[in-house]
């Protein structure tokens, strides 16, 4: 172990690592995401994700967020394990009928400001599985959604790119 | 037949004396009496047989089943809305009756558990296929959950929001202290309704939806059913397609195998393997991404073919890929095989018995770490695996550990798999578009693959008009769900992320 570790203190970090197409838009948008971030918030803002029925692949590409390449939380965003210390919801999935109540009593135990983002083409408006008896259809069907980040998932470069998108959109809201 | 002694039961002559249904392939179908139906629940309690699959439409059921080498399905019509319930012999199949009842309507006769499985008591009423919901709405905390009795025990209700980025699901644990005395999943939140939207739906939009069951198995979903279909109307595949097929498999197994390894690590709050993977898996995203224009492979697999042919660039990505992880993957696994804490944490917790994992036919990981060799790719087996090397890593501990070990050698596997695709990949095309069939009458196919978490079956009736009749997916999921809550019994509560990430069963597979 002190082998590797020895190596990493000498090679650096592999987030700055292979600077290939879309590392370079990573890194443009870690400056941005990073300006905004700190003007309205300071250094944090606080995200709880809800699976209100997803098949999966957005969480995938969510947990992605946290991988080594793309350290969300160095631009002070963060998963948090609980409702009450969230400011964002981020919720995937077309919200099946059986998650309703659970998604509603989320949002219910989450303190205000609180903001909704719904990740994925399925949270949007049920997406590939609209119309099923099973589904409620889209997460606005439920919840005030101040954002919809598009994709089936949405890359990891694309959650992003959302995510500053709902900064611009809390520093608006607060004006 | 009925008056043979257990121990003589084949499955193919069970099905040689049923009624064999035509246009179904590769695996013969045979519709059954009732007390043929009831010897089979008995064949497969004495372990004879093993369970694949157990589903329903309006008025029959039907039961997939491997007997040695031979793979058959059992149908069972019952005209009074009544079936003699398997689950009562085999409690493998008791939550798959649960859903039948759930969905269709149908009694599993027999069956102790009357409980709903699926339905909430949420859905609209008469919605699924017409089936009125007799059972009044049933509210969240009025389902009873399995008792354990005893002074000093206390229950933890957990879910199903997490405190994790996971899916969603309840576990009812009741702990004596920390020890967990019984745990209790309840499933069905992320239930979609999946089946009834495939039912009239396009070849095509019913490949979409197929690939969006459990979005981790993407590929093994849309891989089983292409199988099905093609198998259904006899289509031929082009051979660069069933290997570029397999080469995308075995990306998804990395992938999938590298996130696990670091997850179940990062449970054992060891964080630097869970780095060092996530980095691996992050690689494999990108060049699949590279190679094939989506990071998770989503509707690249379709009936008759692929959809995107790998360029020769591209087939210098899948090498370098190979190079990086032969060159960094040792010192992960050496890392973990050197770090007692970590060990510690490991050997020794969530303890799944061989005799299980072979009572449930638990496929994947969590059935080779308990010494059950199963692997759809060898058994029934399907082209091009037929021609590449490979082996099937066993173990006999049944812990976390043996789970996590189970990962690390199918990761050496796939990367040895990767190399042999990627030198014998044929060239031509990749799909063929003539093939499109049209017949006066029904056809079902049915196929089972080897998913990264275990064997997924897909089932399927195309009606005269092209349009898909019925399909069933199973998830490996759904016999692998009740062994979690058999290896938690007697671990402490503080283990049970551990136990859950190295089975990592997936909840929207199981609930469809």
């Amino acid at each position: 172990m002190r082998r590797m570790l020895f190596k990493s203190l000498v090679h650096g970090p592999l987030t700055e690592a292979a600077p290939k197409a879309d590392d370079a838009a990573l890194a443009e948008l870690a400056a941005q995401v990073d300006r905004t971030a700190r003007l309205r918030l300071g250094r944090t803002l606080s995200i709880r994700e809800v699976d209100a029925g997803s098949c999966n692949g957005c969480e995938l590409e969510i947990h992605a967020l946290n991988n080594i390449v793309y350290d969300l939380e160095r631009f002070g965003l963060r998963f948090v394990a609980s409702p009450r210390h969230a400011d964002v919801l981020l919720v995937t999935g077309p919200v099946t009928t059986n998650m309703r109540e659970a998604l509603e009593r989320t949002y219910q135990a989450t303190p205000a400001p609180k903001w909704v983002v719904a990740v994925g083409d399925c949270a949007r408006d049920g997406g590939i599985f609209a119309g099923s008896y099973a589904c409620v259809g889209g997460v606005s069907a439920v919840l005030p959604v101040d954002l919809h980040i598009r994709g089936c998932p949405p890359s990891p470069i694309t959650l992003l790119q959302g995510l500053l998108a709902l900064l611009e959109t809390v520093e608006r809201s607060v004006k | 037949m009925t008056e043979t002694t257990p121990a003589a039961i084949k499955l193919r002559d069970v099905i040689r004396a049923g009624r064999q249904v035509e246009n179904h392939s590769p695996w013969a179908r045979a519709v059954i009496k009732h007390e043929d139906w009831r010897q089979a629940a008995a064949s497969l309690s004495d372990g004879q047989w093993t369970l694949l699959g157990l589903w329903a439409e309006r008025d029959q059921v039907h039961m997939a089943i491997i007997d040695g080498g031979d793979l058959g399905l059992l149908s069972l019509p019952c005209e009074d809305k009544r079936f003699p319930s398997v689950g009562q012999l085999h409690p493998p199949a008791m939550r798959l009756e649960r859903a039948i009842r759930d969905l269709w309507g149908l009694e599993p006769e027999g069956l102790a558990d009357t409980r709903p499985w699926l339905d909430h008591g949420k859905w609209p009423p008469a919605t699924f296929n017409d089936v009125a919901h007799e059972a009044p709405p049933l509210a969240a905390r009025d389902y009873a959950f399995l008792t354990a009795e005893g002074e000093s025990l206390h229950q933890i209700p957990v879910g199903p929001v997490h405190a994790g980025i996971i899916e969603p699901g309840h576990f009812r644990f009741t702990a004596n202290g920390e020890a967990v005395v019984r745990l209790e999943v309840r499933l069905g939140y992320v239930h979609k309704g999946i089946e009834r939207l495939m039912q009239g739906a396009s070849i095509e939009r019913a490949a979409m939806l197929a690939g969006r069951v459990s979005g981790d198995s993407t590929l093994a979903y849309a891989l089983a059913f292409a199988h099905a279909i093609e198998a259904a109307h006899r289509i031929d595949v082009p051979p660069r397609a069933v290997w570029l097929r397999a080469l995308m498999s075995e990306l998804e197994r990395l992938a999938n195998h590298f996130g696990d390894i670091g997850a179940v690590c990062n449970d054992a709050a060891f964080a630097m393997m869970h780095a060092q993977c996530g980095h691996l898996r992050e690689q494999v995203l990108r060049v699949a991404d590279r190679c094939f224009g989506h990071r998770l492979m989503m509707d690249r697999v379709v009936p008759g073919g692929v959809e995107r042919d790998l360029q020769r660039d591209s087939e210098k990505e899948v090498h370098s890929l190979l190079v990086q992880i032969r060159k960094r993957f040792p010192e992960l696994v050496e890392l973990y095989d050197n770090t007692a804490s970590l060990q510690d944490r490991t050997v020794g917790t969530g303890i799944v018995s061989s005799a299980l994992a072979r009572q449930y036919g638990c496929g994947g990981y969590v059935g080779r770490a308990s010494g059950r060799a199963f692997d759809a790719r060898r058994t029934p087996g399907y082209p091009p695996y037929d021609r590449l090397q490979f082996e099937v890593p066993v173990r006999e501990d049944g812990d976390v550990d043996a789970r996590l070990w189970i990962r690390i050698h199918e990761v050496e596997q796939s990367v040895a798999l990767i190399d042999q695709i990627i030198r014998q990949l044929p060239r031509g095309s990749i799909r063929d578009p003539a093939q499109t069939v049209r017949t006066s009458q029904a056809h079902e196919g049915v196929a089972l693959v080897e998913g990264f978490r275990g064997d997924v079956l897909v089932w399927v009736r195309i009606g005269a008009d092209g349009n898909i009749e019925r399909c069933h997916l199973r998830d490996p999921s759904w016999f692998q769900w009740p062994l979690l809550e058999a290896a938690i019994e007697g671990n402490i509560v503080a283990d049970f992320p551990l136990c859950n990430k190295s089975f990592n069963c997936s909840y929207s597979g199981h609930d469809l």
